[in-house]
């Protein structure tokens, strides 16, 4: 079957450009919306994986799930740290560190609403294991001190939390000594203290975590063998970006599912949309679709052409509603990751993938919108159409 | 071979019989075409006459394969077009059938040279090849320096003249022509018409015209009278 040249079909949009535009223009909403809700799932996923290091290994009480329900006694923390397999840095120290972890409600800036922020108990070994974890400014708590250093997005987003400022939580007062940047990670979201001043602070006998390197990227296998067959354990151990890849799972899920449901209610009416402007574009083109026909262009060839007039309207909603959510990638928002009950700075993500649900999502809408005018167009009597010239 | 060769060109290109055709009206019928028989000659213009509602549209709609008859045949160079399918008629149409309509009905987002590239799109060419045809169809009808406008740009008489180069353009055997003087005026209308007649003595196509004017009928060799539905003798066209 012989196409209407695709150049009838683009320079019919070009002439009612200010219909096309507004149709696009609805079309391109709800595209943002969807493409944002993919990027914030994105994100959170991104954000909650990079914070994990391959050949790190966390160790929780079993079943704990979350850092905050986890309870290690100094006990089997210590059996832990002692198991063969964990590297050792150049001084020789074994590179495992057992890290209280806490919640603490705090003020935001400028809302004073409060939220739950993730405090963690470490030492220069925790440091240590967190390559991608970085100083900006400041400098690192001492051992034996009050001090503390906070994640970027705390330190901006949390009352008292600024460099310099001192806060009041577990009954002390806190200098922040430094800001962290976490590299787009969850520590980002953390505040970080020597680990016995938390733990005397917190009035906590247990630690909640293990985090050890293995020597041996690929030991872990053995190492949780290790693990499962000491009875005075009753620990589970997990790769580390495994452990925070499912720590992000239930938000990135829910808000996927939410978007997407949110999305497919809006696209109804960007469908209704697109389908009046077509059905006006084939009203005003009866004349038209007459001759094409009477030329001998078939049927298919008609629906075809105003179905590509609907799907490039879409697509160039579709355009404009990606590059307006790639915009997002510059903001960084942040949330309760109600899996760790704790708060999660993340960026909006943009993927190959997401660009590609994006447009397909955006054609669909224009498929949905202009398959019912097309059909129409097609099935209109040559006769009937140049009867309305 | 001889007897062959006479034998084809005594054949009517058109032969159509008993030819009726009725619309619905809710639960009435309208007949429209009441057994309509007619023989039109290879090469011959012939102008269809009657007053509204007589079903002379009617009839070119069904010579030109896109209305289909309740009874009857429609033969075309053999071929009896009411048997057709839908598909094999729009195909019929793009090969054998060049219209020219009274509001001329190019498409006004195309120029006029892609207005006449149209149909051959149909065709099985290059572009280069379609670009020649297009070129020698615009330079027939005295219009290559308005290759690139686009329909508004033009008069009338300039865009009737873009639609009878697109009728032109695929070499059809037939031209139907829908009242083609309707919309112009007295000076562009007798342009258009001899226009047509000299395609039709130059290049020997046969045309249908309908329409109401005595003059533009005057042009055709022969004229048709359709009342209500039936052909009518009428007085022999002076034409050409």
């Amino acid at each position: 079957m012989r196409a209407v040249p695709l150049s009838y079909v683009a320079r019919n949009l070009r002439v009612r450009r200010v219909t096309a535009a507004l149709t696009a223009l609805g079309m391109a909403l709800v595209v943002y919306v969807f493409a944002t809700v993919l990027m914030m799932s994105e994100g959170i996923r991104v954000t909650l994986v990079a914070t994990g290091q391959p050949d790190n290994v966390v160790v929780l009480r079993k079943g704990a799930g979350a850092e905050i329900n986890s309870v290690i006694s100094r006990e089997q923390a210590a059996i832990v740290a002692s198991l063969p397999g964990i590297a050792t840095d150049a001084l020789g120290r074994r590179l495992a560190s057992s890290e209280p972890v806490a919640l603490n409600n705090l003020p935001k800036r400028g809302s004073g609403k409060p939220s739950n922020v993730t405090v963690r108990g470490t030492s220069e070994i925790g440091l240590e294991l967190r390559p991608q974890v970085r100083l900006t400014s400041g400098r690192m708590f001492r051992v034996g001190t009050s001090e503390i250093v906070a994640g970027r997005s705390i330190a901006e987003g949390f009352a008292g939390v600024g460099l310099g400022e001192t806060l009041r939580f577990a009954g002390r007062e806190w200098t922040v000594v430094g800001v962290l940047d976490g590299g787009g990670s969850g520590f980002d979201s953390e505040i970080w203290g020597d680990a016995e001043q938390m733990m005397q602070a917190f009035r906590r006998r247990a630690f909640s975590t293990i985090v050890f390197r293995l020597a041996d990227e690929s030991g872990f296998e053995r190492m949780r063998a290790l693990i499962d067959a000491d009875p005075r354990l009753g620990v589970e151990a997990k790769p580390e970006i495994r452990f925070y890849a499912e720590q992000s799972e239930a938000l990135a899920t829910f808000i996927s599912i939410l978007g997407t449901v949110l999305s497919v209610i809006f696209s109804i009416g960007a469908i209704v949309g697109a389908m009046i402007t077509m059905f006006a574009a084939v009203a005003q083109r009866v004349a038209e679709i007459g001759t094409l026909r009477a030329i001998g262009f078939r049927r298919g060839a008609v629906l075809v052409a105003f179905l590509a007039e609907a799907l490039l309207l879409s697509l160039a909603g579709g355009v404009v509603g990606l590059a307006a959510a790639s915009l997002m990638q510059v903001v960084s928002v942040s949330t309760t990751n109600f899996q760790t009950f704790s708060e999660l700075a993340f960026r909006f993500t943009m993927t190959p993938s997401i660009a590609a649900q994006t447009l397909a999502f955006a054609l669909l809408m224009g498929l949905a919108g202009g398959f019912i005018p097309a059909w129409r167009a097609a099935r209109l009597s040559i006769v009937d159409c140049l009867r309305q010239a | 071979m001889n007897a062959g060769r006479n034998l084809a060109a005594a054949a009517p290109l058109i032969r159509i019989r008993a030819l009726s055709r009725a619309y619905r009206r809710g639960t009435q019928t309208i007949p429209v075409l009441q057994g309509v028989d007619l023989d039109v000659q290879r090469a011959e213009f012939i102008a269809l006459m009657g007053p509204s509602g007589s079903g002379k549209s009617t009839l070119l709609n069904l010579i030109a394969g896109i209305d289909k008859p309740d009874g009857g045949r429609i033969e075309i160079a053999g071929v009896d077009i009411a048997q057709l399918g839908e598909g094999e008629l729009a195909d019929w149409r793009a090969a054998h059938v060049g219209f020219i309509f009274q509001f001329y009905n190019l498409l006004p987002v195309l120029s006029a040279a892609e207005n006449v590239e149209l149909p051959l799109l149909l065709a099985p060419l290059t572009r280069r090849e379609r670009h020649e045809h297009v070129a020698s169809a615009l330079a027939m009808v005295r219009l290559t320096d308005r290759a690139d406008h686009y329909p508004n740009e033009l008069s009338g008489g300039q865009q009737q003249r873009v639609a009878i180069a697109r009728a032109l353009v695929t070499d059809p055997q037939l031209i139907v022509a829908d009242e083609p003087t309707g919309d112009l005026d007295r000076v562009t209308g007798a342009e258009i018409l001899a226009l047509l007649g000299d395609l039709h003595r130059r290049l020997g196509k046969t045309i249908v015209m309908v329409t109401h004017d005595p003059k533009a009928a005057a042009c055709a060799e022969r004229l048709v009278h359709l009342e209500k539905g039936v052909l009518v003798d009428g007085p022999a066209a002076g034409g050409h």
